[in-house]
């Protein structure tokens, strides 16, 4: 028999191989649709600053683009290994959905990758932007597939179960567009923006507060606060919808997110703060306003509210990692928010790249996207539990006839080799971040010479009207 | 009944075309990884690398696509598969990161990039040989309860394991050699022309051990090859194998540079298509068969509708990305 030990380290490996992965992804979605802009700008325009900035950001890009792949990977085969009782009985339905992402979007990232790293000088500027267009496409095609596989664990619909117990579509655009996947992929595409810009921001700031005259970090600080500014609000609106989704199909673990260990039945309150406890089934040392989860969940401050009073013990997720997890990503959209705005009142006086004020704020705030997607999805991940099909397979019946010793040791192994490579990657990109874009910029290509002969191996992109 | 029993054969035969474009596709340059020690200069190095610089990733998908496309069309499969190889396929994994990493690390510093080229070469061992354990593992054949895996954490190491991992290595060597043949030119082609041919000979050992082994595992894998009239349809496999031998020979000896590879892509395709004979119709050898393991069929259909329009689609695609960095590979290109 299974001992619980080892579904918790299986569950520790997947929640550490998660973690590490979804920061890659989240960065690279919204790099490659920076690229693209940036691409479409310099052949609209042709300004080197565009060209330049847009070699500078594809070399960080192939980076982590690379780190995503390889960590990516590790996911796809870790259903099988560490979840297999999960496979057997998923598969059918979310296995085709999974199938799905990898022929629509990673061969496409994949097989285009190569020509947008190197293939500039070979096939000509159009043709490579059509290349760009294609990874920058993959990735968001990626995002729909794999969040909707994610949404239909969280809101299970169009299946029936067969014979041998495994999950069947019953319907197929029902299990694609469940219930909360259309809240789910919103607010992860917004929140992979966000992330992108909050580190294009940091990094134009950080250039900017040496020499604020340099024209790439101006630019690229520009863009990046543009975009923050006007994603930031719309994230926060988009977040609280979801929210009500989740209040609505997965209420358990709106309660976990508050903290309601006790119904409501005039108002719920909202804890700003304060340190759930499961066992005394209370929040301690609470800082909250009456009043104010009514009003935010139900739109109303007198409307009642169910707590985890009403659930069975056995069906409690953790409360205080979602509560704890979900005030992390909530404040930190705030402070985006703040940092938009901020950056507005600056643009307006005309001092957006004057203001070391404003360029110490974003440089800050460079890692808080990663830290609030991570946030997010511990929030959402840990909320669902102790089910991996909500309400109807449990994570403990989900796992694979492992024994202990074996999780452990793979676990052990993942922690080592993400460590030392990905510590390297990151100092990497640090390294390449810490130059500031330079006019005549090259991309990967010229570093990695893949040229054949006859190709002339100057730099041979066209030059464009505007100087830098 | 009848129609799903025929598109579970057709997914049978979709989920071995994305094995077997991957293990040639990833396998030459797994191979290149392999004989990173035999190329110490930097130079060479560099080139090595180039040469598949712009594809090993798409290359690596038809990985993603074998592993999730049995989750979807054969579960159960693939819920006793794993667990079973846990240990190699946890072994492959770590070695395809520091592989893949390592494409981008080598260049993004002077002073460590002897540490990714260690990282390279130990990382393409490592998933090289543990593919091969992993064959080896499914090929003798797997405990199964219920629809779990009931074996222990270390049934997947035996001798034969050992020896296909051994031969897998060995394989992917010589397609990594014979590509470098292809793609590259001056001393950096004539090494690879000798190392191709210890290469062929330790292949060709390989296949005879392995063809010997395997029917020794099982009287059924026995039957299978020499009971009539299964002759008719096996004995071809062993002849062609010694008629592509004969040509990759040639081709070696009369140093035509773009035969050796294909030939090699030849000589893998007759080997896994004599898998295919052994193992069909089962998918966990002696115990689930294809149609055990099949998703239900509105699963299977509706995955079909993609595979035929996509699949084509991506073929198309990426043979356009080789056809963009055709030619040989040559060092003094547009370094600096």
């Amino acid at each position: 028999m299974l001992g619980l030990d080892a579904i918790a380290l299986a569950r520790a490996q997947f929640a550490f191989t998660m973690t590490f992965h979804i920061v890659f992804p989240a960065l690279s979605i919204g790099l490659a649709s920076y690229l693209a802009v940036l691409e479409a700008l310099w052949l609209w325009t042709g300004r080197d600053v565009f060209i330049n900035l847009f070699n500078y950001w594809l070399k960080i890009f192939a980076i982590a683009f690379g780190m995503g792949v390889v960590s990516g990977i590790v996911m796809s085969y870790q259903f099988g290994t560490n979840w297999s009782a999960f496979a057997d009985k998923t598969g059918p339905v979310i296995g085709p959905l999974m199938a799905y992402e990898v022929l629509t979007a990673f061969f496409l990232e994949a097989g285009f990758l190569g020509v947008m790293l190197f293939g500039l000088n070979r096939i000509g500027p159009r043709l490579h932007f059509l290349a760009t267009l294609m990874v920058a496409t993959g990735t968001l095609i990626s995002a729909f597939w794999i969040l909707s596989a994610n949404s239909w664990m969280q809101t299970p619909a169009g299946y029936t179960v067969n014979a041998a117990g495994q999950f069947v579509a019953a319907d197929w655009l029902k299990v694609i567009f469940n219930p909360s996947f259309p809240y789910r992929l919103v607010h992860m595409v917004l929140a992979a923006y966000l992330t992108t810009s909050l580190v294009v921001g940091a990094v134009g700031a950080f250039h900017l507060l040496r020499d604020p005259h340099l024209a790439g970090p101006r630019v690229m600080f520009s863009m990046a606060m543009w975009m923050a500014t006007l994603v930031a609000p719309i994230q926060i609106l988009a977040g609280d919808q979801h929210g009500l989704n989740t209040l609505k199909h997965q209420p358990v673990k709106i309660m976990a997110m508050e903290g309601h260990f006790q119904s409501h039945k005039h108002g719920a309150p909202l804890y700003l703060f304060g340190l759930p406890d499961e066992t005394a089934g209370k929040v301690k040392y609470a800082i909250d306003i009456p009043k104010l989860g009514s009003l935010i969940l139900k739109h109303s401050p007198d409307a009642p509210m169910d707590g985890l009073d009403t659930v069975p013990r056995e069906n409690w997720p953790p409360v205080p990692i979602t509560f704890w997890a979900f005030r992390v990503m909530v404040g930190l959209g705030f402070l985006m928010f703040a940092l938009g705005l901020f950056s507005l009142w600056e643009r307006w006086r005309g001092r957006l790249y004057q203001s070391p004020l404003l360029h110490r704020f974003a440089m800050l705030m460079g890692p808080a996207g990663f830290i609030a997607v991570i946030a997010g999805w511990v929030t959402t991940e840990t909320g669902r539990q102790p089910f991996t099909v909500y309400g109807l397979l449990r994570t403990t019946d989900s796992a694979s006839p492992l024994a202990a010793p074996a999780v452990g040791s793979s676990l052990l192994a993942f922690v080592i080799v993400y460590f030392a490579v990905y510590a390297a990657g990151i100092a990497y990109l640090l390294r390449l971040m810490a130059q500031p874009p330079h006019p005549g910029e090259q991309g990967p290509s010229s570093e990695s010479p893949v040229r054949t002969a006859g190709i002339t191996p100057a730099p041979g992109v066209p030059k464009g009207a505007g100087a830098t | 009944m009848n129609a799903s029993i025929d598109i579970t054969t057709v997914w049978a035969f979709i989920i071995a075309f994305a094995v077997f474009v991957y293990v040639v596709m990833d396998g030459f340059d797994l191979g290149l990884g392999i004989l990173f020690p035999l190329f110490p200069a930097k130079a060479d190095r560099d080139v090595i690398t180039n040469t598949v610089a712009p594809v090993w990733d798409g290359n690596e998908t038809w990985l993603v696509l074998g592993g999730g496309g049995l989750m979807a069309a054969f579960p159960l499969a693939y819920a006793v598969l794993l667990p079973a190889i846990y240990t190699p396929v946890i072994a492959m994994l770590v070695g395809l990161i520091f592989r893949g990493v390592a494409f981008e690390f080598r260049w993004r510093t002077r002073a460590q990039r002897n540490r990714w080229d260690i990282a390279f070469t130990g990382g393409s061992w490592l998933a090289a040989l543990a593919q091969g354990v992993a064959l080896g593992a499914i090929l003798q054949g797997v405990h199964v309860e219920g629809r779990q895996y009931a074996g222990g954490w270390w049934d997947w190491l035996t001798p034969f394991s050992l020896l296909t991992g051994v031969s897998l290595v060995i394989g992917y060597a010589l397609l990594g050699a014979t590509w470098l043949i292809l793609k590259t030119e001056g001393e950096l082609r004539d090494k690879a022309y000798r190392i191709s041919w210890y290469l062929l000979f330790a292949m060709l050992a390989a296949i005879g051990a392995v063809s010997v082994a395997t029917p020794l595992l099982t009287i059924k894998y026995a039957q299978r090859w020499f009971t009539w009239p299964n002759v008719v349809l096996t004995a071809p496999v062993p002849l062609a194998v010694a008629v592509v031998t004969a040509l990759l020979l040639k081709s070696l000896a009369e140093r035509q540079d773009r035969r050796p590879f294909f030939l090699t892509l030849l000589l893998f395709l007759l080997s896994y298509a004599g898998l295919g004979i052994s193992m069909y119709p089962y998918i966990v050898p002696q115990s689930i068969t294809i149609w055990q393991a099949a998703a239900p069929l509105n699963s299977q259909l509706f995955m079909l509708v993609g595979v035929a329009i996509l699949i084509p689609l991506i073929l198309v695609y990426t043979g356009w990305a080789y056809w963009v960095f055709r030619g040989k590979v040559r060092p003094e290109s547009g370094y600096h």
